[in-house]
């Protein structure tokens, strides 16, 4: 079945199974291998994308669900919030091992959309569900206040 | 189709005999004696200076080929710190790649084949990384004052150009065609400290950019070749189980399937892609074999462990009479631990791809014991070693799940490659992708350990006598490692950390017993010192609460012998405020602890939640590790060894009933969450002293800081593990 839907800017047609993973159709049939398989099961937030700029675990949605919707990933996401999040990590060397965080740059960048100045609270409720196992997450704190004060310019 | 696997396959175990000769090293570490054709890469062309550890090339990169895995401790970019130091590169000219496999030349030189574990990394590399620095610096130094005729000595090298006095300069890239001719000096002096430019300042990791931006082709998951197929594979679910009979029609059926092939570690199911493997596995019926599997419970292996601990064990460690001092002591405190089993459970499960033509094979994977990998593909394959090429990728995380003494994952792919080439198909690139559940259940974990402690005071509170029993499956026994590392039955990383303890204790007598079970154990970060460190530092802290001594105080008198661990103890408890009123509802909690040749001292301080469970909000902790290479980077280990220990301290464990492992994923294994990670102050003590561990040194003291912080609350220390256990997680 063909559904059609906009990836990173760009109109697609996929056909393939409906209720395929989009996981495994942006990673396997498209090559975009950026957005990472942690858990399968929503646990743990490496494969979260943007489906109509709302964070979603990619393991969990399927195809079907995309139909006409704007898919951005972690190789597609620019905007200010993006490039602050993304800045902020590198200046404060966020990544260890790396695998979890283009999950975790995608939630903080849709946390930073959202809620331009986020509290301790704000990031306790929307980073809880993105998994490191580096346990990163004193430095993702730190970054998405940082990036949040780049915004601010 | 209905298949019976009458006479599985031999299973792929290394017979090391035959390849591996051990020899106890110099250095103390593991030589393993070996020599393996094949040589380091050479020079690609003219106009490049080509070494073993570094490559220059006329755009003016400087490639450094880090011999070491990083899986995120940052190993790469420290090697790649030394390099450009010695070399005097511009930062932005030095870029980092895995070298291939090759133990002659990039073997670990504290174990003698390569290979990335023990937080041995820095401290093998220290001094040849920057010789290969010095090096390569000498010889385009020699190059540029042959071209330009002048003195050597004359020439000044910094931030990656050459210049003259005369005013002649050019950048590395422009010499170091010419630099290649030159002939490379026996021994390029080294700097001194004072003339460091990058070590022991904090260098921007190398890797941030690739690993923030989604690239493609870092980690051994995202491997993708024209043509290749997926395989997933049903494995047996109890540990010594093995496939009986397997039914594939319905997985045959499933859309994207390509082929299933019975393998003696279990049935793989190959696809076109991941989806399809993954569903035609759901569909596949296969019978196991578990007459030899292991079929009870953890409880039962728990109750038996400390069972073993009831009765003496084999001598570990002996100081003195321990016995007679026990007698002889005016107190005696005993107590029993129990630790169960841990997943390492990386980020990124395993994975591996590979690529059999019948004579050569290669492979794709964040491989960590790559001389063994290499090895044992060899044999699967009935190749020799040279004929195998590993291509060494970042992984997302380890812990020590992929340093393989048996190197299962290889043999499971080389064993798959094999079959399918028997099957009369054409070479293919296979990955094998093992699911969360792969992982979770898969085994290699940390041992399930049981600890008795007798430990004797006399009336002034003094610790006269220590007898300590531990109890648990080793690691290292019935590996290639063992005839080096285990000494009359005692395997040292059963143990490590209580004999050799820097604290002046007498009469310390420590024991070990050796249980048998068919799950596969491994180190797990920081290894024996898991478990060790815990019995150790909550025992000590219980003593001295006993004496009516303060818990530092009591540590200090017992570390006058060792300036290093005394003094980070105190500067951890001078930036707590050890000692200074807490505001209400907060306790404190201290651990010191030296592993991998590092003194780490940790202080938590925490509260408890309405629900009774435990929180913890800081920690402040000092590191002394020898020169601090990259600082940050130290921090950045410190944090995450925290929160890995802090993890599994509060609710990891991996139980099992009737043989079957009961967790399955990160719903039931669960792992530490953002809203659970402490505050982390990391102090840094500076030295001259040659560096030493930093990967696995700050888990230890984290569980015994929040454990004596507990009973600094409540007067009770755990020792049931994890916390989750008693209702405080
Ligand atoms: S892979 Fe989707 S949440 Fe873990
Ligand atoms: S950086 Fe390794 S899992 Fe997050």
């Amino acid at each position: 079945m063909a559904i059609s839907l906009t990836l990173n800017g760009e109109a697609r047609v996929i056909d393939a199974d409906p209720e395929t993973p989009l996981l495994w159709i942006l990673r396997d049939t498209l090559g975009l291998t950026g957005t990472k398989f942690g858990c399968g099961v929503a646990q743990c937030g490496a494969c979260t994308i943007h489906l109509d700029g709302t964070p979603v675990r990619s393991c969990q949605t399927f195809l079907g669900d995309a139909e006409g919707a704007n898919i951005t990933t972690i190789e597609g996401i620019e905007s200010p919030a993006a490039a602050a999040i993304r800045a902020a990590w590198t200046e404060l060397d966020v990544p260890q091992c790396g695998y979890c965080q283009s999950g975790q740059i995608m939630a903080a960048t849709a946390l930073l959309t959202e809620t331009p100045k986020p509290t301790d609270e704000d990031i306790d409720a929307a980073m809880d569900g993105n998994v490191c196992r580096c346990a990163t997450y004193a430095r993702i704190r730190s970054a998405i206040h940082l990036a949040a004060e780049k915004l601010e310019g | 189709m209905l298949h019976h696997l009458t006479s599985p396959i031999a299973a792929a175990t290394p017979s090391r005999r035959t390849f591996l000769k051990l020899t106890a090293g110099a250095a103390g570490g593991l030589l393993l004696a070996l020599r393996l054709p094949g040589s380091p890469a050479k020079a690609a062309t003219g106009d490049s200076l080509v070494q073993p550890f570094l490559h220059i090339r006329a755009d003016g990169s400087v490639m450094v080929l880090s011999k070491h895995l990083d899986k995120g401790q940052g190993i790469a970019t420290g090697l790649a710190t030394l390099v450009a130091d010695e070399l005097d590169a511009a930062w932005d000219q030095v870029q980092v790649e895995f070298a291939p496999a090759n133990a002659e030349v990039y073997k670990n030189l504290f174990f003698g084949m390569q290979g990335t574990g023990g937080s041995t990394a820095i401290a093998n590399s220290f001094q040849q990384y920057r010789q290969a620095g010095a090096t390569a610096r000498a010889m385009l130094i020699a190059a540029a004052a042959k071209a330009w005729s002048v003195p050597a000595g004359e020439i000044t090298v910094s931030a990656g150009n050459l210049s003259h006095a005369s005013g002649k300069s050019a950048g590395f890239g422009e010499m170091a065609g010419l630099a290649s001719a030159e002939p490379v000096p026996a021994e390029a002096p080294l700097k001194t400290p004072d003339q460091w430019v990058y070590i022991g300042k904090s260098f921007p990791r190398l890797d941030t950019r690739s690993k923030t931006t989604g690239a493609a082709g870092v980690y051994g998951m995202d491997q993708r070749f024209d043509n290749m197929l997926v395989a997933v594979l049903a494995r047996p679910n109890r540990f010594g189980g093995t496939v009986a009979s397997f039914d594939d029609s319905a997985a045959r059926a499933v859309d994207g399937v390509s082929d299933i092939i019975g393998l003696p570690s279990g049935v793989a199911v190959l696809a076109k892609d991941t989806w399809s493997a993954m569903q035609g596995r759901d569909a596949l019926s296969v019978t196991f074999d578990d007459s030899a599997a292991e079929m009870r419970s953890s409880d039962e292996m728990a109750k038996e462990l400390a069972e073993l601990t009831a009765q003496p064990g084999l001598k570990a460690h002996g100081e003195g009479d321990a016995e007679a001092a026990l007698a002889g002591a005016a107190k005696v405190i005993e107590a029993d631990y129990s630790f169960p089993f841990l997943a390492h459970a990386p980020m990124e499960p395993l994975d591996i791809t590979v690529l059999f033509d019948g004579s050569t094979a290669t492979f794709w994977t964040g491989a960590q014991f790559q001389t063994i990998d290499q090895m044992v593909a060899a044999q699967v394959l009935g190749l020799t070693p040279d004929k195998i090429a590993i291509n060494t990728l970042w992984a997302g995380g380890s812990f020590g799940r992929r340093a393989q003494p048996d190197s299962h994952y290889f043999a499971e792919a080389a064993l798959l490659a094999k079959a399918w080439l028997d099957k009369g198909n054409a070479p293919r690139h296979l990955k094998i992708v093992w699911t969360r559940e792969d992982d979770i259940k898969g085994g290699y974990y940390r041992p399930m350990m049981a600890h008795k402690v007798r430990v004797g005071l006399d009336a002034e509170g003094r610790i006269v006598g220590w007898n300590h029993r531990v109890a648990g499956k080793s690691i290292m026994i019935g590996t290639a490692f063992e005839s080096f590392v285990v000494k009359n039955g005692v395997d040292e990383t059963s143990v490590e950390g209580l004999g050799n303890t820097p604290y002046a204790l007498e009469n310390l007598h420590v024991e070990v017993h050796n249980a048998k079970t068919a799950v596969p154990v491994l180190w797990w970060r920081s290894v024996g010192h898991t478990h060790t460190a815990y019995v150790m530092e909550t025992m000590l802290d219980r003593v001295a609460r006993e004496a009516g001594k303060d818990p530092v105080a009591y540590r200090e008198e017992l570390l006058k012998n060792d300036p290093r661990k005394l003094a980070v103890l105190k500067l951890t408890a001078e930036k707590a405020g050890w000692g200074t009123p807490l505001a209400e509802g907060r306790f404190r909690g201290v651990a010191v602890h030296k592993s991998f040749n590092s003194y780490v001292a940790e202080i938590a301080e925490i509260s408890f939640r309405d629900d009774g469970t435990v929180k913890v909000e800081k920690v402040v902790c000092a590191v002394d590790c020898g020169v601090p290479v990259n600082p940050d980077n130290i921090k950045a280990q410190i944090e995450g060894g925290i929160g890995y220990g802090l993890g599994a301290i509060l609710r990891n464990e991996i139980t099992l009933t009737a043989g079957e492992v009961d967790q399955s994923n990160f719903d039931s294994y669960l792992p530490l969450r953002l809203t659970d990670m402490p505050q982390i102050e990391v102090h840094i003590i500076p030295s001259t002293e040659a560096p030493t561990g930093i990967g696995e040194p700050g888990t230890p003291p984290i569980g015994p800081a929040v454990a004596n912080a507990i009973a600094a609350a409540r007067g009770e220390w755990v020792t049931n593990l994890p916390f989750s256990r008693s209702g405080l997680a």
